[in-house]
């Protein structure tokens, strides 16, 4: 069991932010997030657009800006569980709480914040009738141990990196790749895009476009797909198959947290801007994720909100300590690694 | 200031003949939302970068529409329940030759 001060759900910018505000108030923070790295929605749908509007950055890379975070936060030495999602809360007896993710990993701590964002990012899955059918025996929407194709007959939909990526790797494992794209251009980095012609110039991958898949075929397991040319002719082919997978990217679902008896109201949940705590006392919303009169989805706004929770949570957890609020250029920063960071002493010399 | 007037057929089905103004610097995506024809959280997720195909649309009249960029159509060829005539609404920047522009929601990607 990870037992911490403030868990926080989500490790996008105001996640991270709260790691910060909660290390001036000496309170430890670990991290919980979908996906494999930090940064949100920073750092799988945008690293490279630049942001205007972060108070004292005129222009910075979501990519960059999320770096800097993780140098801001890193004395504070946060704990990460990446690429799991938060599934269950349970409140215990002595009003804290303990979140179990998907892969069954248990989290203890008195504060929960979820920072989830727009929710976790869940693989978009293709509209075909018989899809949910064969995941467990052919489909897959991500790969997690490319062995389980060695030898096997893959098809891969889609047009972005994680396609152009797994053939190339897929083309040396299995006996036969397949990639099917609606289009004729790819949407990837331009190596992988060469990389994919030379291996169908080669004959090690087989390339259909602009095509799609119609239909899955098989009894207990995917045994062919059906795919349609998208030209005059729309040509049918009926290829032999033993796995599919479509890779078209991710998109953000809310998930089993719209199941945790928090006040939902679109789409997002509902808070107190006071100290930005949900119906659950004890479980607060910080970001994209929640929502209140007058809310902005701003990263900004995002950063007060980790702020001002943090001071309540700290109130929650030490009910007994008085505390002022210190500013950062009069008492440092000090890690939790020994660290310490503060303005240097002014020199007072006499002028002879 | 100059309005026009814009058709959008919800993803109910409902029609709503509403008036967008072309001097707010808005795209289509967020006339919807400004009138709240689809509920948050279901429009515009990615916020209008052309990275999600969540303001999806098919263009029932036949208005004069500027070409789609590279990245709307990549967003496209990925997206589902794509049609001949869809567009994404945050693409399309308002302005006074889309007057009479008729057009529907697409589904929601679930």
């Amino acid at each position: 069991m990870i037992k911490t001060d403030i868990l926080i759900i989500g490790a996008g910018p105001t996640g991270l932010f709260a790691v910060f505000e909660a290390g001036l108030l000496k309170l430890k923070c670990h991290l919980i997030d979908a996906l494999p790295q930090a940064g949100g929605q920073c750092s799988e749908i945008y690293p490279k657009k630049p942001i205007y509007d972060i108070p004292g950055f005129p222009e910075v890379l979501a990519g960059d800006l999320v770096d800097n975070l993780m140098e801001q936060i890193k004395s504070f030495q946060p704990g990460f569980t990446l690429g799991e999602r938060a599934e269950t809360i349970d409140k215990l007896e002595d009003g804290t709480f303990v979140v179990t993710t998907n892969k069954g990993t248990k989290h203890h701590a008195p504060v929960v914040a979820i920072a989830g964002g727009l929710g976790s990012f869940e693989p978009r899955k293709p509209l075909l009738d018989n899809l949910s059918k064969f995941e467990d025996s052919g489909v897959a929407y991500m790969i997690k141990d490319p062995e389980v194709y060695r030898d096997k007959k893959v098809v891969i939909a889609g047009g972005g990196d994680s396609a152009l990526d797994w053939s190339i790797f897929l083309a040396d494992v299995a006996s036969q790749v397949t990639l099917v794209h609606r289009r004729n251009e790819f949407r990837g980095a331009l190596d992988s895009v060469e990389k994919v012609q030379e291996l169908k110039n080669q004959g090690k991958l087989n390339l259909i476009t602009p095509a799609e898949i119609i239909a899955l075929n098989g009894d207990d397991k995917l045994e062919s797909v059906l795919i349609i040319k998208i030209s005059d002719a729309k040509e049918e082919i009926l290829l032999d198959v033993d796995n599919f997978i479509p890779l078209f990217g991710l998109s953000p679902k809310l998930g089993p947290i719209g199941d945790w008896g928090l006040e939902i109201e679109k789409n997002a949940i509902k808070v107190d801007t006071f100290d930005y705590q949900t119906n659950i006392p004890g479980i607060y919303a910080i970001g994209d994720v929640n929502t209140y009169p007058g809310k902005l989805k701003l990263i900004l706004c995002g950063f007060h909100e980790a702020t001002l929770m943090c001071q309540s949570a700290f109130q929650k957890i030490h009910p007994d300590k008085k505390y002022v609020m210190k500013y950062t250029t009069v008492g440092g920063v000090s890690g939790f690694d020994g660290t310490k960071k503060e303005a240097p002493k002014a020199v007072v010399k006499k002028i002879e | 200031m100059t309005d026009i007037k814009i058709t959008i057929i919800d993803r109910d089905g409902v029609s709503h003949e509403i008036d967008a103004p072309t001097d707010m610097n808005m795209n289509l995506m967020e006339v919807v939302r400004s009138y709240e024809l689809a509920p948050e959280g279901t429009i515009g997720i990615c916020g209008g970068m052309a990275m999600c195909a969540s303001c999806q649309c098919y263009v029932l009249s036949d208005t004069e529409l500027p070409e789609m960029g590279d990245d709307e159509e990549a967003m496209l060829s990925e997206a589902f329940n794509v049609k001949d005539n869809s567009r994404l609404g945050c693409q399309l920047h308002i302005t006074e030759d889309m007057d009479g522009l008729e057009v529907e929601l697409a589904p929601e990607e679930l």
